[in-house]
């Protein structure tokens, strides 16, 4: 099959090379994700639809420094690949049992009708092909750094060397995890589907859980230099606003996005001059992305009209009282803490038991919070309880035991920037500064 | 870059919110049904895909404003060419200054004919 001709427009100053590489970088960014979407349901495979999307970039880069950019670039990288994949089928001899299957009758007809009624169907699910999309992403199946690699590749059109980057792994690991997250996919005969009803639920929390994952790994780096990485912020964020324009009946996806748009909001907030952490309450709330908080009140309200509150539309009201509040002292910590008390209902870990806690602290005074903290089981090694901890002792006037917490939460986490924090606190005490 | 400050480079340099203000200026043929369609219909793609953060349209008549040693002076309006007056404004949340153009690209394929500017946006963060 034959693309579209060229632009005639585009043609008198036909880009050099690495100009076009740029647009087609940029154009397969923003259209990668609709691009294998719609070709995963013509060839029941994802994996294979990202091959042959692949090959149609691979067409662009070879025939748009020549013939220019066609005016509708992210169109012309669907049609190619959509050629190859019916041409695929054809010599698989599928072509008749997937037409059948799409309900088309493109046998009886000129090919070239055929490929219209192809876009017709194309055009008519674009939503759904995106949902199906991410839930297979996010199938099941697959290990969570799989799913993490997959949906970022696949609805967030990173290279594997950009998601290796953002992860601080290696490329070769990101690859294999894609190679065998597909051949999974493949081997399990996973359907290109949207989960049937009664497995929605659960498959829309993994889905969520998923994003939610990429979100905080860039949030609060685990290891590393930097404190926070706020490109895999913004992913997860892309991703989120996105699900919330495909499944809006869903609550906790309006919840999903809009916990992430305020805690985005305070991104530029929460480093220091060195790149160091700044905690929430000593943050300048100036420098708060009012429009992103915007947002994520917007997003908090379609939460609630979407239905009961689930756990990321309670992590987003608590999000949303701390944006509330124009200066520290005026946190709503009573509101915080009741909607803290709901949230440990529904999802009782350890981390939100903690974070309970210290809402619970600003309540009801450190010595209960404290009493609460020293409850909570199943945290060894996680480096905000003695951090927490050491909060609490502090305001207690236990100021040695609350120096070792700091050094213990030091010596705990994996992040340099935050650790150094820590130790300079812990002398601060010792020094009584 | 005019004020000095380096552009933003793509992913992975850590820097976001990457954000650019696409304005059109006045002037332009009338819209008609079918552009008001089109539009909408690219409006509600950007806002969903969490692109477009803000648009809207400006009165071109609007007040002038200049201000000598703190004193300010305003003038009503319209108070240049409309070829120069902005009209209407999005805001949009991008990856790259490259995925900015090529949304500018499809705006202007909407539109058809007429003058803007893309410009990056900075803050709140300073």
């Amino acid at each position: 099959m034959i693309p579209p001709a060229p632009d005639p427009a585009a043609a008198p100053d036909a880009p050099s090379g690495p100009a076009v590489a740029a647009r087609v970088e940029a154009v397969w960014r923003l259209e990668s994700a609709r691009i294998v979407a719609g070709l995963a349901r013509l060839v029941r495979d994802v994996g294979l639809a990202e091959e042959l999307a692949q090959d149609a970039v691979l067409a662009a880069l070879e025939e748009w420094p020549v013939t220019g950019v066609p005016a509708n670039p992210g169109g012309w990288l669907m049609l190619t690949a959509k050629h190859r994949a019916i041409d695929r089928l054809r010599r698989d001899d599928r072509l008749a049992v997937r037409v059948r299957e799409l309900g088309l009758d493109v046998l009886r007809r000129e090919p070239g009708e055929g490929v219209a009624d192809f876009d017709a169907v194309l055009d008519q699910g674009v939503k759904d092909d995106l949902l199906r999309l991410i839930f297979t992403a996010c199938h099941p199946a697959l290990t969570p750094p799989s799913q993490v690699a997959l949906s970022l590749r696949l609805l967030g059109g990173l290279s594997t060397e950009e998601i290796a980057r953002a992860f601080l792994v290696p490329e070769a690991t990101v690859a294999q995890r894609i190679v065998r997250a597909k051949r999974t996919l493949a081997d399990e005969g996973v359907p290109f589907e949207i989960p049937p009803v009664e497995e929605q639920a659960q498959r829309l929390q993994t889905v969520l859980g998923v994003v939610y994952l990429i979100f905080n790994e860039g949030y609060t780096a685990t290891q590393g230099e930097g404190w926070t990485r706020p490109e895999l912020c913004h992913e997860a964020l892309r991703l989120a606003r996105m699900l919330a324009a495909w499944a809006p009946e869903q609550a906790e996806v309006h919840g999903l996005a809009a916990l992430l748009e305020i805690q985005s909001s305070r991104l530029a907030a929460r480093l220091g001059p060195l790149g160091e952490p700044v905690p929430l309450l000593e943050q300048n709330r100036g420098r708060w992305d009012q429009l992103l908080i915007r947002r994520g009140f917007t997003a908090l309200l379609r939460a609630r009209q979407a239905g009961a509150p689930g756990p990321y539309v309670l992590q987003a009201a608590i999000a949303a009282c701390h944006a509330r509040a124009g200066r520290a002292e005026d946190t709503d910590w009573p509101a915080i803490t009741a909607l803290y008390d709901q949230l440990v209902r529904l999802t009782p870990t350890p981390v939100v038991q903690l974070n309970r806690a210290v809402a619970v602290g600003m309540t009801r005074g450190p010595a209960e919070a404290l009493a609460l903290v020293d409850a909570i089981r199943g945290l060894d090694g996680y480096h905000p309880l003695p951090s927490v901890r050491a909060d609490l002792l502090l305001r207690l006037g236990r100021a040695e035991e609350a120096e070792a917490e700091l050094r213990r939460a030091a010596a705990l986490t994996r992040n340099t920037r935050e650790r150094t924090t820590l130790l300079t606190r812990a002398t601060a005490i010792r020094t009584g500064t | 870059m005019p004020d000095g400050r380096a552009p933003r480079a793509a992913l992975l340099d850590w820097e976001w919110p990457v954000r650019f203000l696409l304005t059109m200026n006045g002037g332009g043929p009338a819209a008609d049904q079918d552009l008001y369609a089109e539009m909408g219909r690219f409006v509600e793609e950007l806002t969903q895909a969490g692109v477009l953060l803000a648009t809207g349209g400006l009165d071109p008549a609007g007040t002038h404003m200049s201000a000598a040693g703190g004193r300010a002076t305003f003038t009503d309006g319209p108070y240049t060419e409309a070829k120069e007056t902005i009209v209407s404004f999005a805001l949009i949340d991008v990856r790259s200054r490259e995925e900015a153009l090529e949304l500018a690209r499809r705006f202007w394929a909407v539109v058809g004919d007429g003058e803007g500017d893309l410009r990056q946006v900075y803050g709140p963060e300073s």
